[in-house]
């Protein structure tokens, strides 16, 4: 049952064409038949499909009406383009969330997330190439398989991978039962329990569904500590996020409510990758784009291992921080006090009423004062161990994988629920076993008799 | 003494070196069978039965192509059952009971009709290699017959050793000679050979078995048939078979045993089946179950012997007899022979090309257990298409080779040779990804213009082909068109528990319903009923599983048409995988030796990454 994806030159690709999480744009490239046809299903504004080969195109992205960045389109027709395929690179807003929502987008609507080389790959394979850069293409395909394998060894350290391979061995005892049912129903062999069954397949359901939700908000692509920056509006939020990432990503300013949307980051602290999201202040919203931007906030409080809680000292009172964090949703976070805009008080009195309040460090973000000793916390209570990772997908290749084995799931139940025939419910999870098994690399077909001939007694 | 030089000579007679004799010789070829004893030409060396279970569909493949399994099985039957009937079209699989000695007698006389085949009784001990091809065979007798081709069926016959209990001795099967000779030849020649073991059950006397105290399995109360031909016809009366099981005093009586098991005194040294285990295996692996079924099958229409299956032993023949004795209806049996275990030797089957042949000796081939497989219709399918194969290279055509998505024959030579195997390899449908597709009902359908195309199938079975063919779409497009009213059809529902309808609606939705069948359709329209009279039974079910499973049917073909994209690009035998730096050392040394035939067979070979295939591709667009 393995299924290299690889070779199907027929689809169309998709994949962020710039480095993740750095710089002020981002560029998302189609390759493929349908390339210009999704790009025109997402840009509201202009038709796409009718324009000439080489032009560029304003046009605004938008989700089912929800407006996701305003993006430059720029048209390549087959032949005369990288690939010799259609292709349309889309120029966004750097934000990864933005990015990704951008590549999800394009995924629902029928593309494929590129395979790593795979936009040379169909390059080469269409002639684009002198025959004699054949190796170079070969080396490329294989340096890039290797990263991308490291990659997600890396991340299918921690829970991620437990989880994975906990459903997935549950599952495999369940399709053996079903195939030994099959394979050897004249002999004398014990039968799956279809009651006991479905609610596996739902509580599975449960499982991959809330892991695609993981994916889906925003922790896309990088993975590490997730750690939310929060405060009230104007606590200096994206300064502090600016000042650890040393560089104006962020829309900093002093209106309040700038911030309208989760802004995530990834930063390397002695070795260990922390996740930043700069948060929208939490505060009253007065319009619906900010109100949803708080909304997302809490959501966001409620997945991190780290929430930085962000105060300005110069205009918060013990009374009014405490009345704050008494607001903060339901998190399992651990909590870090940081009190920023040091600089602006006149007097170090009174600084004790804040300390009784838990864990706290005094900050500029400003200034840049105190930034040392907020990273040596964060790195000391990880190596402590006092974060809790959560299974967090973070790699699009993954979700898209979970997201055919949840199809496939589903579809299983479906066929139970309308007392199918059990070959035909064994099909739908053997689809979802091979799809979990692109995650963790294993195959199905061999697991599944391994498992019968081990586990039960069969054969006349 | 033999001026004659053969095309093709077929070493052994049993499921696979007569299914290549046949096939060989109704393509064409001028064949040598050679037999140790003309006596014991197919022999069903284990239980009294053919197909079961993935089996049945093998037979009923072999038998769209043109193969003769399939008559032979139909005309020696003593029962038929269809298994699996509760379940998708895609598990229904036919098996039959059959007389061991018409068996085996069908087969001869089939053989003897077919026009090229000679035989020779004798022992094949050396094979003749000129410039790394085969160009005769020697045998025992000192006689030399020169050939073009070899197929070497041997089963368990080289270096075959029987253990029962602490004996031990030399032989290919009970009470018949093992043969050496060739598996030392092939080792000096570079091939690499491995030691396989099986077993077989204690065969008992029918007249000391005590029925009342067993479980009758009869067969179905309408009997259907392997072969899709007019030659063979559907039993009018059939055997039962009996069911009934061991005990924890049958299991203590085998314990006792234990220390004189050659299986656990480490005498022996093969590999066996862990799907067919001993009953000693299965007592010691799985000690909380209390009971194992027996499957007490007759051997034929006349004889008394009956094979006791589930009960596979190489314990002494006393510990047989005594623990037999304490099984419900079994306190008299008298035993005929008791159970025995076989070692045996196989040539691992990655060293063969998907045609069977050998890579290293041209005109080569191997089929059946010599391939490390188990089972007769495994070993049947194998020897068909070495006999299809060696024909082709003796005349210069091209291999013909079956794809997963075409055929279970198909996915047990992939697997042979892209895997290999560790212990004897049997067929389940759960090996084949495309098993909706596979099934027992299309066989002809998928198969027999290609055994037709070479000549293997006869015109008129490709006629009968076309004809069920034509019916079938013709039932599909009525079924499509024809809408039914509420009035007609809402009884058969109701009755049946399945929402009733508001207005028209068409035939071939009402079948998607789980609970619906044609059958019940019938019921509710008389058009539908008269219509569907003019039509065989056979076309109306295959419309009817056509378009009742339609959606798995058309995934599984998308499928299989994506993935088959790869078993499309050839690979040349001699392309240079060393070349190819970007690749791991590791695909490399394994590409270059087991040099498949496609890139959809190198994607198979364990150990290679997708990334693997993708660099090789670029390498064959140079």
């Amino acid at each position: 049952m393995n299924r290299p994806q690889i070779f199907n030159t027929d689809d169309t690709i998709v994949a962020l064409a710039t480095p993740a999480g750095v710089g002020a744009i981002g560029v998302i490239r189609l390759s493929g038949p349908r390339a210009i046809d999704l790009a025109n299903q997402i840009c509201r504004n202009k038709d796409l499909s009718v324009q000439a080969s080489h032009t560029v195109h304003f046009g605004i992205v938008e989700d089912d009406g929800r407006r996701i960045d305003e993006a430059v389109f720029t048209l390549f027709r087959a032949p005369a383009s990288f690939t010799k395929e259609d292709v349309v690179e889309i120029s966004l807003h750097g934000s990864s969330f933005i990015l990704d929502q951008v590549i999800q987008l394009l995924i629902r609507r029928g593309a494929r997330l590129a395979q790593p080389g795979e936009f040379t790959f169909r390059a080469f394979l269409n002639g684009r190439f002198d025959l004699s850069q054949a190796e170079a293409v070969a080396d490329l395909i294989a340096a890039d398989n290797e990263h991308a394998h490291r990659v997600a060894m890396n991340q299918m350290r921690g829970g991620f991978s437990q989880e994975i391979g906990r459903l997935r061995t549950q599952l495999v005892d369940f399709a053996s039962l079903l195939e030994l049912e099959l394979d050897f129903s004249e002999e004398d062999v014990e039968f799956a329990n279809r009651r006991q069954l479905k609610e596996l397949l739902l509580r599975i359901v449960q499982v991959v569904s809330s892991l695609q939700e993981s994916f889906r908000l925003g922790n896309v692509i990088k993975n590490g500590v997730a750690t939310v920056i929060a405060g009230r509006p104007n606590a200096g939020k994206s300064t502090l996020l600016n000042a650890l990432l040393n560089e104006e990503k962020a829309i900093v300013s002093h209106i309040p409510g700038t911030t309208r949307d989760v802004i995530e980051d990834v930063i390397s602290i002695g070795g260990v990758k922390f996740r930043f999201y700069d948060t929208a202040g939490i505060r009253e919203a007065e319009d619906m784009i900010e109100s949803i931007g708080v909304e997302r906030t809490f959501e966001k409080m409620g997945q991190a291992a780290i929430i930085l809680y962000l105060f300005d000292l110069s205009t918060t009172s013990p009374a009014q921080l405490q009345a704050e964090l008494d607001t903060l949703a339901r998190h399992n976070a651990a909590l870090l006090l940081v009190a920023n805009k040091m600089d602006e008080i006149k007097s170090l009195e009174g600084l004790e009423a804040y300390r009784k309040m838990g864990e706290m460090l005094f900050i500029s973000a400003k200034k840049k004062e105190g930034l040392d000793a907020l990273v040596q916390k964060l790195l000391s209570w990880v190596e402590a161990g006092k974060i809790q990772n959560e299974p967090v997908v973070a790699n699009a290749r993954h979700y898209e994988a979970l997201g055919k084995a949840n199809e496939a799931l589903q579809s299983a139940v479906h066929a139970m629920d309308a007392a199918l025939p059990t070959d035909l419910v064994a099909q739908e999870i053997r689809q979802s076993l091979h799809y979990l098994g692109e995650i963790t690399g294993e195959v199905t077909t061999d697991d599944l008799l391994g498992n019968i001939f081990s586990k039960f007694c069969i054969g006349k | 003494m033999n001026k004659q030089v053969y095309d093709i000579v077929v070493v052994g007679a049993g499921h696979a070196g007569c299914e290549a004799a046949a096939a060989a010789a109704n393509m064409g070829s001028k064949v040598l069978l050679v037999t140790m004893n003309m006596q014991t030409i197919a022999q069903m060396s284990c239980n009294p039965a053919m197909g079961g279970v993935a089996k049945g569909q093998i037979v009923r493949e072999i038998d769209a192509l043109g193969g003769y399994s399939g008559i032979v099985s139909d005309r020696s039957a003593i029962q038929f059952r269809m298994l699996n009937r509760s379940k998708g079209p895609a598990m229904w699989s036919p098996r039959t009971q059959n007389d061991r000695m018409l068996f085996a007698q069908e087969w001869r006389l089939m053989l003897e009709q077919t026009p090229n085949v000679d035989f020779w009784q004798d022992t094949v001990v050396k094979l003749d290699i000129k410039n790394g091809q085969v160009a005769g065979v020697f045998t025992a007798m000192g006689v030399y017959f020169a050939c073009r081709a070899v197929v070497l069926t041997n089963g368990t016959f080289l270096n075959g050793v029987i253990h029962i209990g602490e004996k031990r001795f030399g032989g290919g099967r009970s009470g018949e000679k093992a043969a050496t000779g060739i598996t030392e030849q092939l080792v000096a020649l570079g091939f690499e050979a491995g030691r396989m073991k099986t077993g077989t059950p204690p065969r008992i006397d029918g007249r000391s078995l005590d029925y009342s105290k067993m479980e009758e399995q009869p067969g179905d109360e309408v009997p259907g048939k392997f072969s899709y031909s007019r030659e063979t016809r559907a039993l009018s009366k059939q055997r039962s078979c009996w069911i009934t099981y061991t005990n924890p005093e049958v299991h203590d009586i085998l314990k006792t045993g234990f220390d004189k098991s050659p299986m656990y005194t480490g005498r022996i040294q093969g590999l066996g089946p862990r799907y067919c285990p001993s009953i000693e295996d299965k007592i010691n692996r799985f000690a909380e179950r209390d009971r194992h079924q027996i499957f007490v099958e007759p051997e034929g229409w006349h004889t008394v012997e009956v094979y006791v299956n589930g009960f596979s032993t190489s314990l002494p023949e006393d510990v047989q007899q005594q623990a037999l004795n304490s099984i419900p209806g079994f306190e008299q049996a008298k035993m005929f022979r008791p159970g025995y275990a076989i070692e045996y030797d196989y040539f691992p089957p990655t060293q063969l090309f998907s045609s069977l042949q050998t890579k290293q000796i041209h005109n080569l081939f191997f089929a059946g257990q010599i391939n490390g497989t188990t089972g007769y219709e495994e070993a049947a399918c194998q020897g068909l298409m070495a006999g299809i194969n060696a024909h082709n290279r003796v005349h210069e055509k091209e291999a013909f080779l079956l794809k997963r998505s075409d055929a279970y024959i198909g996915v047990l030579i992939d697997d042979l040779v892209n895997k290999g195997t560790d212990e004897p390899y049997r067929m389940f449908t759960s090996r084949a990804e495309y098993r909706i597709l596979l099934r027992q009902d299309n066989a002809d359908l998928r198969l027999s213009e290609m055994g037709h195309n070479m000549g293997l199938l006869p015109e008129t079975r490709w006629e009968d082909v076309q004809e069920k063919l034509a019916q079938t779409q013709a039932i599909t497009k009525y079924l499509q068109k024809l809408s039914v009213d509420p009035e007609e059809m809402n009884g058969v529902l109701e009755a049946l528990e399945t929402p009733v309808i508001n207005q028209k609606v068409k035939l071939d939705g009402l079948l998607m319903r789980p609970q619906l069948g044609l059958s019940d359709l019938r019921k509710g329209s008389t058009l539908l009923d008269n219509f569907l009279k003019d039509y065989s039974t056979e076309a109306v079910e295959e419309a009817e599983i056509q378009l009742k499973y339609a959606p798995y049917i058309e995934k599984e073909h998308e499928l299989a048409q994506r993935l088959g994209q790869l078993d499309d690009i050839r690979m040349r035998e001699d392309f240079d995988y060393q070349q190819v730096t970007a690749m791991s050392k590791e695909a490399r040394e394994k590409l270059s030796r087991l040099k498949p035939a496609s890139l959809g067979q190198a994607s198979r070979v364990s150990g290679i990454s997708p990334s693997d295939i993708s660099i090789l591709m670029v390498y064959l667009n140079k």
